[in-house]
């Protein structure tokens, strides 16, 4: 016992020391990549020509227009959020926890919707609900049950590629423990399955709850204009009527309904969270039994509500002036073919590869250093509150406007060092903002899953903090870290709001091209912009299905 | 059975998993700007100018929306001509475009602009991101097209577009219906429930629309006739290729009057026939036009009015319809598919650019107001 307490400054400081350090490099890109322009928005708004101006606060606050919009962006992310989250659960179950033929495919499948551009989904979703479309009947074209759908097709690779990580992990030997004791499913599920999944249920419901609060594109395309969120307020105020004030009032508001927000999650996170035992690499699904029956009919509809778009998109991509052809796909693979081209599609994917590829190491990098930092428990109050500000500080980039960040590197990125406004980096760096909170939450409910005594054990064996923290936590980052790349990947590689507001240099990607083939006249442009997002889609589905074979791959391969 | 040692392989993938997407991708943008390497070998011509004649004179960089498209063998014979190599940087439309040069005033990020247009024109002269500069010998088709009073000197005239209401004329063949003539006919119950638009808050063809609307029934009567459009049925999109792409009959939607382009009526040629099911109704016009100029503080004007020069010579002139849809300002002959199908209108509606600046905003918030309750 003397011996250890003689050990125990070093051992306390040591790591604290390394943990502080690991949130310097973060830190530090969040400051110049968010903080600085975000901020430097709010000071051209609230204080223009060096002084003072609040003049504009009390007119925006007293705007009709402003309590509805900010009444329609709540409600609606609470909504697509909840309803993301009962859809998706089944989903992530059935997914992560059966073993069936096509799981990998239909896993592949859930993720395509995610990476689709607004704009093709927009089309889509109009083609089918529109009074002309065949599901017209519904009524639902131009409606905010057309959104909500949107938020959920979205959406639900989140849920499910979240949640299903967790899950996937979770040792079953509990679940059969309280059966066998009788417990019935139900309460199976209530009292053991789904306090552990909690942390990473409230983690896929914060992105998803930021993802529909930001959302824009799909809601003025599937409302027809007739609802605004915040987002598309501050859009409309500062690229079209440059009023930077009105758009800086709605920034904070968004600031502060973000943050609350954010509290709450983390309240709800702390609650629920708990040491669970995890089965590490061991493959813990089984084959689907009868009690499952309900919950695959509800992921099969699940399933079935993500092909339809996805399907009518590919169909509409194969039908040519005299019926179906694949001259679209072989157009794209000539620059030539359109005037919207400016190249073909080869060097757009080639483009879209290499700027995912910085992009998700900047994502990766930056996102194991934050989950390594806020997934630990320091005992001091202050250490701990310190902690948790900083894991809601890395979400705040999904819920702060693209546009005021986009602006903002251009107003203050302008000089030496940081004279980045033109450079190419800032596109991946942009992507990788909007990447680091799906990588931190992927990450961190399950190291925070893991019982810090297995790391002071090693540690006490005489590890040092490095390789404790390895022994404890390395055999069960495997997989989530493989979950986290894939999705950083397609973050970027579907990502075109945040980037549209940069200067770009003239290399166009998969989204860039798909946009500037459906913005132009012409059946052969609309014909090429659909095949171009069924090649995007593929692309994706391509690279997280490696990505999850290198997960279930055989023990040779490596 | 297959996880029998686990303990490192989760890294030992993820490592094989970084590695095989940098091999998939050939390699990265950081750090390889330079490198003529990186495009590889089976990329076309177009993958920047490496390969070309090594520009004497520096770069000049073109601060432009993401529609501007040129080919990339004229941009290489402006590099020929002058020495000076175009760097192209897209962002947003016109109106972003502006914004952010008003933002970036006194440290632009490039040397010459293209892409403003008359509707944003007066807000970029008035803000002064602009320097006084445009070429001193216009020929009168091109001057025609310029800027009321002293904002011509700082923005030239490239290119302009007819935003116009465009029918589906098979539609209304098949339907035994006249079609509309005015943006007054809109509002006859003869075509209720026929009207799709994009949306002013939205789209830049849709504030075009708005804008038509005030120069023709006024400032105090566009409101009620939009109230009358909107009681007739009216729907509004938020974008162009939404109501073009989806609810256009043409694109196989319900509704046969659509706003577009005079332009747009030749890609409606129907496969094996020779002349457009669609027509643009040529009253209901209002003329788009698109102004490039030199940038305040530009680190190389001269560069930049080389490129403001270069942007009127017949060369590019010729290209701009089939690269960006519009019609050149000089009198190029047009593509022949133009030239037959695509009429401008004689007389477009017209407002002056220094009211729109003044009231855009009002404009556009009365229109929500009444198109969206």
């Amino acid at each position: 016992m003397g011996r250890h307490h003689h050990r125990l400054v070093p051992e306390r400081l040591v790591p604290a020391l390394g943990v502080t350090l690991l949130a310097l490099l973060p830190l530090a890109f969040l400051t110049v990549f968010f903080v600085l322009p975000v901020g430097g928005m709010l000071v051209r708004g609230f204080y223009p020509d060096g002084a003072w101006d609040l003049s504009g606060v009390g007119e925006v606050l007293g705007r009709d227009r402003t309590a509805r919009v900010l009444g329609f962006t709540i409600g609606m992310a609470t909504l697509g959020t909840a309803l993301t989250l009962t859809l998706g659960l089944p989903l992530a179950f059935v997914l992560y926890r059966l073993v069936f033929p096509g799981r990998a495919l239909l896993r592949a499948i859930v993720v395509m919707p995610f990476v689709l551009p607004t704009v093709v989904v927009g089309v889509m979703f109009r083609a089918l609900l529109s009074s002309g479309g065949p599901l017209g009947f519904l009524g639902w074209d131009r409606s905010w049950t057309a959104i909500l759908l949107a938020f959920v097709f979205f959406n639900l690779a989140v849920v499910v590629r979240t949640v299903g990580g967790m899950w996937e992990g979770l040792d079953r030997r509990a679940e059969e423990s309280a059966a066998a004791l009788g417990a019935s499913p139900t309460h199976v599920f209530r009292t053991v399955t789904l306090p552990a999944l909690l942390p990473s249920i409230v983690s896929a419901g914060t992105l998803v709850f930021l993802f529909c609060s930001t959302a824009f594109g799909v809601v003025l395309t599937l409302g027809g204009l007739r609802y605004g969120t915040i987002e598309s307020e501050i859009y409309l105020l500062t690229t079209e009527f440059l009023d930077l004030q009105g758009a800086a009032v709605l920034s904070v508001i968004q600031l502060l309904a973000v943050v609350v927000m954010l509290t709450l999650a983390a309240r709800a996170r702390a609650r629920s969270e708990a040491t669970t035992d995890r089965a590490a690499a061991r493959s813990v699904a089984r084959r689907p039994r009868a009690g499952d029956a309900p919950l695959l009919v509800v992921a099969g509809l699940v399933v079935a509500f993500v092909l339809t778009p996805v399907l009518t998109l590919v169909l509409r991509s194969l039908r040519g002036g005299s019926g179906w052809t694949l001259e679209h796909y072989r157009s794209l693979g000539d620059a030539g073919a359109s005037p919207a081209m400016r190249v073909s599609i080869l060097d757009a994917v080639q483009n879209s590869l290499s700027t995912a590829v910085d992009a998700t190491m900047i994502a990766m990098v930056l996102g194991v250093c934050v989950s390594i930092v806020v997934s630990r428990r320091p005992r001091a109050a202050w250490a701990s509150r310190l902690v948790s500000v900083l894991d809601g500080a890395f979400m705040l980039p999904l819920g702060i406007s693209a546009v005021t960040v986009g602006f903002g590197f251009l107003i203050t990125l302008d000089r030496p060092p940081l004279d980045l406004r033109t450079s190419a980096v800032l596109v991946p760096i942009a992507q990788a903002l909007v990447a680091l909170p799906l990588v931190v939450r992927t990450i961190t409910p399950v190291l925070r899953s893991v019982d810090p005594r297995i790391r002071q054990a090693a540690s006490a064996l005489g590890a040092p903090p490095m390789r404790a923290a390895w022994t404890a936590e390395g055999p069960v980052l495997g997989r989530p870290l493989l979950a986290a790349t894939g999705f950083a990947f397609a973050v970027s590689l579907g990502e075109f709001g945040a980037t549209s507001f940069l200067a770009r240099p003239d290399r166009p990607t998969v989204p860039v091209m798909i946009y500037d083939l459906i913005s132009r006249p012409g059946v052969e442009n609309m014909g090429m912009a659909l095949a171009a997002s069924v090649v995007l889609s593929l692309l994706t589905v391509t690279v997280m299905g490696v990505v999850e074979r290198l997960r279930v791959g055989s023990v040779g391969a490596f | 059975m297959q996880y029998a040692d686990t303990r490192h392989r989760g890294a030992v993938r993820l490592a094989a998993g970084l590695g095989l997407m940098l091999a998939v991708s050939g390699c990265t943008l950081l750090g390889g700007e330079e490198e003529p390497a990186q495009t590889g070998p089976n990329l076309p011509e177009n993958a920047q100018s490496t390969s070309q004649p090594s520009p004497q004179n520096g770069e000049v960089v073109l601060v432009t929306h993401e529609s501007f498209n040129l080919p990339e063998e004229v941009l290489q014979n402006f590099t020929e001509q002058t020495g000076y190599e175009v760097v192209v940087q897209a962002s947003g439309d016109a109106g972003a475009l502006t914004n952010q040069l008003v933002l970036t005033q006194g440290s632009p990020i490039g040397d010459a602009v293209f892409g403003i247009d008359n509707t944003f024109a007066s807000r970029a002269v008035n803000e002064g991101v602009l320097s006084a500069y445009s070429p001193s010998d216009l020929p009168p088709e091109v001057s025609e097209h310029a800027l009321p009073g002293d904002a011509a000197t700082y923005l030239t005239p490239v290119d302009y577009g007819d935003v116009c209401i465009n029918v589906d004329d098979a539609w209304f063949e098949a339907e035994g219906i006249e079609p509309p003539q005015t943006l007054q006919d809109l509002t006859d119950p003869t075509y209720q429930d026929l009207f799709v638009t994009s949306g002013a808050s939205s789209s830049s063809p849709g504030l075009a629309f708005l804008i038509a609307t005030v120069g023709e029934f006024g400032q105090d009567g566009w409101q009620d006739y939009w109230r009358d459009l909107m009681a007739n049925g009216a729907v509004i999109t938020s974008g162009w290729s939404d109501s073009y792409g989806v609810d256009f009959t043409f694109s196989g939607g319900d509704r046969p009057i659509v706003l577009s382009y005079a332009s747009s009526p030749p890609f409606t040629i129907p496969e094996g026939g020779d002349e457009p099911t669609t027509s643009a109704l040529l009253d209901t016009c209002f003329r788009q036009v698109e102004y490039a100029g030199v940038l305040e503080g530009a680190a190389n004007p001269e560069g930049a009015q080389a490129l403001v020069d270069f942007l009127l010579t017949d060369e590019v002139q010729a290209a701009i319809p089939d690269s960006m849809y519009v019609y050149p300002v000089t009198d190029v002959a047009l593509p022949e598919l133009w030239a037959q199908w695509a009429d401008v209108a004689q007389e477009p509606i017209e407002v002056d650019p220094e009211l729109i600046e003044e009231n855009r905003e009002d404009w556009v918030r009365e229109w929500a107001d009444i198109t969206t309750g």
